[in-house]
């Protein structure tokens, strides 16, 4: 199977990633008293880490359905223009499509958003085995937190960097891909922008529908860049 | 919410349900008709973006105005780059870039 090995390859930096967080999210739980199949099914249906981490806190102090619905909408949103480059290659992928979709985290776009298949894989069974194991990783990583994290206590502060590192490490790979520099330069701006008027707790969302629209209205200078440098 | 122990499986439920819809939105959207042209564009540039605004959410909480003026940041996020840079090794960068981060949280 070399296709396991090419994602193997691929998602180790985010097995590290997902451990750890994982593993916090498990000691949030089991410190408030949620047991290991509470823990683990958020894991496996939810899958979304920061989402995961504030829902711990309002659950134990029995917020409504409807104020959990809406903390969901807001910070996972962003999850919302993930998508827009994958519909024709998940199309591709008959039933693993539903998977796909909903397994569509930061982590996992990031990377097949930059992964540079190796010739003779075939594409469609790597993107997917990426997906399942990046997904096995956290629901591993949760459930070692549920029943083990009483037990693991090295000092590990600091060590949500590697989620920072991770997605540097694709932006960087990004700018040698793209041959127009202009989406790096929107998406700073928008962002600085943003956080200037909304602040560091909200800026996100305005920030990605910023981009969104600027992106739209640059289309004509953006794709002149991309044509220019063909030459 | 009477029974209790229905509740956390209805928050789970709930959180679910949303992060869902909102990951299909684009699928839903779009169906199975053909892409319009303006999509195959905004496939192709807001990953670009949208990961560099990642980045930026990531180091929101850094402080560049008070003690240690994000220098711990700053410092692991230009070793990640440069390391990337020459090397092109991803385990590489994330793990050095992480491991002196851990280091210098604990120094300043």
């Amino acid at each position: 199977m070399k296709e396991f090995r090419f994602a193997i390859k691929n998602t180790i930096p985010i097995f590290f990633t997902y451990l750890f967080i994982g593993i916090a999210f498990g000691i949030l739980m089991s410190d408030a008293g949620y047991g290991v199949l509470l823990t683990t099914a958020s894991a496996f249906f939810i899958f979304a880490g920061s989402m995961q981490i504030v829902m711990v806190p309002m659950m134990t102090s029995g917020a409504s359905l409807i104020s959990i619905a809406v903390m969901t909408f807001f910070i996972n949103a962003r999850h919302l223009f993930y998508g827009i480059g994958f519909i024709e290659q998940f199309r591709s992928m008959g039933w693993k499509m539903p998977y796909m979709i909903l397994t569509l985290t930061d982590e996992t776009y990031s990377l097949l958003c930059s992964v540079e298949y190796e010739p003779g894989l075939d594409r469609n069974k790597s993107a997917f085995l990426i997906a399942f194991l990046d997904h096995m990783y956290w629901v591993f990583g949760c459930f070692l937190g549920s029943c083990a994290g009483q037990y693991l206590n090295f000092d590990m502060e600091g060590v949500i960097f590697s989620a920072t590192a991770f997605f540097l490490v694709v932006v960087v790979n990004q700018w040698r891909q793209q041959r127009s520099k202009l989406p790096f330069l929107v998406a700073v701006v928008c962002s600085a922008v943003c956080l200037l008027i909304f602040g560091k707790e909200s800026f996100i969302i305005p920030t990605l529908i910023a981009c969104f629209l600027s992106l739209m209205l640059l289309k004509r200078p953006i794709k002149a860049g991309e044509v220019s440098d063909d030459k | 919410m009477t029974s209790s122990a229905l509740y956390p499986v209805a928050v789970i439920a709930v959180t679910a349900l949303v992060t869902w819809a909102l990951r299909a939105f684009p699928f839903l959207i779009f169906g199975k008709r053909p892409l319009p042209e303006m999509v195959h564009y905004l496939g192709r540039v807001l990953p670009p973006a949208i990961m560099t605004v990642l980045v930026i959410y990531c180091l929101r909480e850094t402080s560049f105005i008070e003690y240690p003026f994000g220098i711990p940041e700053i410092i692991a996020s230009l070793l990640v780059i440069v390391l990337q840079l020459i090397r092109r090794n991803m385990y590489l960068s994330i793990v050095a870039g992480t491991i002196c981060y851990m280091i210098l949280i604990r120094l300043f």
